[in-house]
């Protein structure tokens, strides 16, 4: 069952990473079994004290990251609570969280993307794969 | 018409008189026997002791207080149906409580009883509820409110209450903070330049137990430098207050360059303190290590996990592993727990997060006897076993996690679990 997991995730990971070869030919390749690799070392290191190691979260103070609408969904919001933090009451399946997230800003492009690549498709979550690019768009636009 | 009249009345004075010696007679009675689960709750106890489940999925079950025929009043931190405080009685004496009334608006975390008054806590406010003789809220939809305008951040909000014997009332008001850090909880973030939230929160306040719509301005920081409270408590021995303060988070991924995760999730004490008016317990500037066993200067403000903290500050008289979550203290004055029990404090440990990726700790209910007023002894676990984990890795695997103490009128120690909302009662039991 695991192997076809990542299986699949790799397909998926694959598909997706071609297709954004083909939209923009000079991003270097990355193959995805080594960005999502990486983005475990980096869970492991940057996120873990807070959102645990089964992604979970804790109760009433820092939230899942199970299958939640900020992880699936929107992928700039996604960025952006990376680059910016978020400090503000959100509801997960009717629970709110106490503590803040503090911006981790000093992650490279190359780190947020390959992070958040992770947990897209770990702990039950299944989503396409992050791009540095697009990290270093969202850091360099103003907007919020 | 004349007889017709008293025979009725005559009859309806037979009938108050025979309530009210029944009455009378069932209020005696009225404590339910402890008796054990044949799993004892699923608790691990001291030989001897034994538990029941009293009560189950009530919603997230914070402080608890029994009253003195043992019926129990709960806050609840989440309303339930709109409902705030559950009030529960075992009628049936079959060892179940069941929720008798509902009542109040607010979310919140205290719950008290004293000098016929019941008293409750929202996360800015504090009310009273007038009491009959048997202890039952005359007017749950009227209560006095007697604190307003307390400063609640998302975090470290809740406020818990305790009166002394002067009709004074004491908040926590926890720091909205890790440690006033400019960007709360961000890398290498330095501490704000005098901590200016220590005004307002970050201590325990003292107001009048009696007096309504107090204010900042109306009360007064009895100590401070205090990060977080939710377990505090009156010692009857030598008239003083107790506290423990939930200790800092996040050593390592605030400063990796100083400490490691192993560091980070077993330095920073969960710290229990006697406090005297005007205390100063410390925060944010130092951290009771539990290596050094000394207070050290905060990264936030130049330490750098040896440098030790200035001397004004108080040590702790206990200090706990790091990050358990210490939500209750309870000092025993009953008579059914053994004698090494009697004046002893209970803790209840919510249990930790910030150890990850270390294995959690706590999820327990400690215990540390005590002689007047000073520790006698090391602590201990008390009551183990409310995860149903035989270790946790991550808190939402604990089935339960223990929050609130309360000490029955025969003895017998309640504790909340604010997970499933389940109450369990623990009693000595010398014949099993
Ligand atoms: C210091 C604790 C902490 C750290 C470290 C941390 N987070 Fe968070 N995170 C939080 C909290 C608390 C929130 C919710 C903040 C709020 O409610 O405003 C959150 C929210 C989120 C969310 C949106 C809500 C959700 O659950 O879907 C995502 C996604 C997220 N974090 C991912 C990460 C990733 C990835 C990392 C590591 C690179 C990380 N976080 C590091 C505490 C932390």
């Amino acid at each position: 069952m695991k192997k076809i997991i990542c299986a699949a995730i790799l397909i998926i990971g694959f598909l997706s990473n071609s297709n954004a070869q083909i939209k923009k030919k000079n991003i270097v390749a990355k193959t995805p079994t080594n960005q999502l690799a990486k983005g475990k070392i980096l869970y492991a290191k940057h996120c873990v004290v807070c959102h645990q190691a089964d992604g979970g979260g804790v109760m009433g103070l820092n939230p899942p990251l199970i299958k939640t609408d900020y992880v699936l969904g929107d992928q700039k919001r996604l960025i952006n609570i990376i680059l910016k933090g978020l400090d503000k009451e959100i509801e997960i399946d009717g629970e709110t969280y106490a503590n803040p997230m503090p911006g981790l800003s000093h992650l490279s492009d190359q780190e947020v993307a390959d992070v958040l690549s992770y947990i897209r498709n770990n702990f039950g979550n299944k989503a396409s794969l992050i791009s540095p690019a697009q990290v270093k768009v969202i850091r360099a636009s103003k907007t919020k | 018409m004349r007889k017709k009249t008293i025979i009725p009345l005559f009859i309806g004075c037979l009938v108050i008189v025979g309530i009210s010696f029944s009455f009378m007679n069932k209020h005696k009675n009225d404590v339910t026997p402890f008796k054990p689960d044949a799993d004892n709750a699923g608790l691990k106890l001291p030989v001897g002791f034994g538990a029941n489940k009293v009560a189950d999925n009530l919603g997230k079950a914070r402080h608890i207080v029994i009253t003195k025929d043992g019926s129990i009043y709960i806050k609840l931190m989440k309303v339930v149906d709109g409902k705030g405080i559950l009030f529960l009685q075992d009628k049936d004496k079959d060892g179940k409580y069941e929720v008798q009334t509902a009542f109040c608006n607010y979310g919140g975390t205290g719950i008290t009883i004293k000098n016929g008054y019941l008293y409750a806590s929202s996360d800015k406010e504090v009310f009273r509820y007038k009491l009959d003789e048997n202890e039952q809220v005359i007017d749950p939809a009227n209560p006095e409110k007697i604190i307003t305008g307390l400063l609640a951040g998302r975090q470290h909000q809740t406020k818990s209450i305790l009166l002394d014997h002067e009709d004074n009332i004491y908040v926590n008001i926890g720091a909205p903070t890790n440690s006033c850090q400019e960007n709360d909880r961000g890398l290498e973030s330095k501490g704000k330049v005098g901590c200016p939230i220590l005004d307002s929160a970050g201590g325990i306040w003292q107001f009048k137990a009696n007096k309504l719509n107090q204010s900042y301005a109306d009360g007064l920081r009895y100590a401070t430098g205090i990060r977080n409270v939710m377990g505090l408590d009156w010692n009857t021995q030598n008239n003083t207050l107790y506290v423990m303060q939930h200790g800092r988070d996040n050593l390592n991924s605030s400063w990796p360059k100083l400490f490691n995760t192993k560091q980070s999730a077993e330095i920073p004490a969960e710290a229990m303190y006697m406090i005297k008016k005007g205390d100063n317990a410390g925060w944010p500037y130092v951290y009771y290590d539990t290596y050094q066993n000394k207070n050290i200067l905060a990264p936030e403000y130049g330490g750098d996990g040896k440098k030790e903290g200035s001397k004004e500050f108080i040590n702790p008289i206990v200090a706990f592993p790091a990050h358990m979550a210490p939500n209750a203290l309870l000092f025993y004055t009953g008579n059914m727990f053994p004698e090494r029990y009697k004046q002893g404090a209970f803790v209840a440990f919510h249990g930790s997060w910030n150890r990850a990726p270390e294995k959690q700790a706590g999820y327990f209910v400690a215990f540390v006897p005590f002689k007047d007023g000073k520790p006698a002894g090391e602590w201990e676990v008390f009551a183990d076993g409310f995860s149903g984990l035989n270790e946790v890795m991550v808190p939402r695997e604990a089935l339960h996690r223990p929050c609130g103490l309360a000490q029955g009128p025969d003895g017998s120690l309640y504790v909340t679990d604010d997970v499933k909302g389940t109450v369990y009662r623990i009693g000595y039991n010398i014949n099993k």
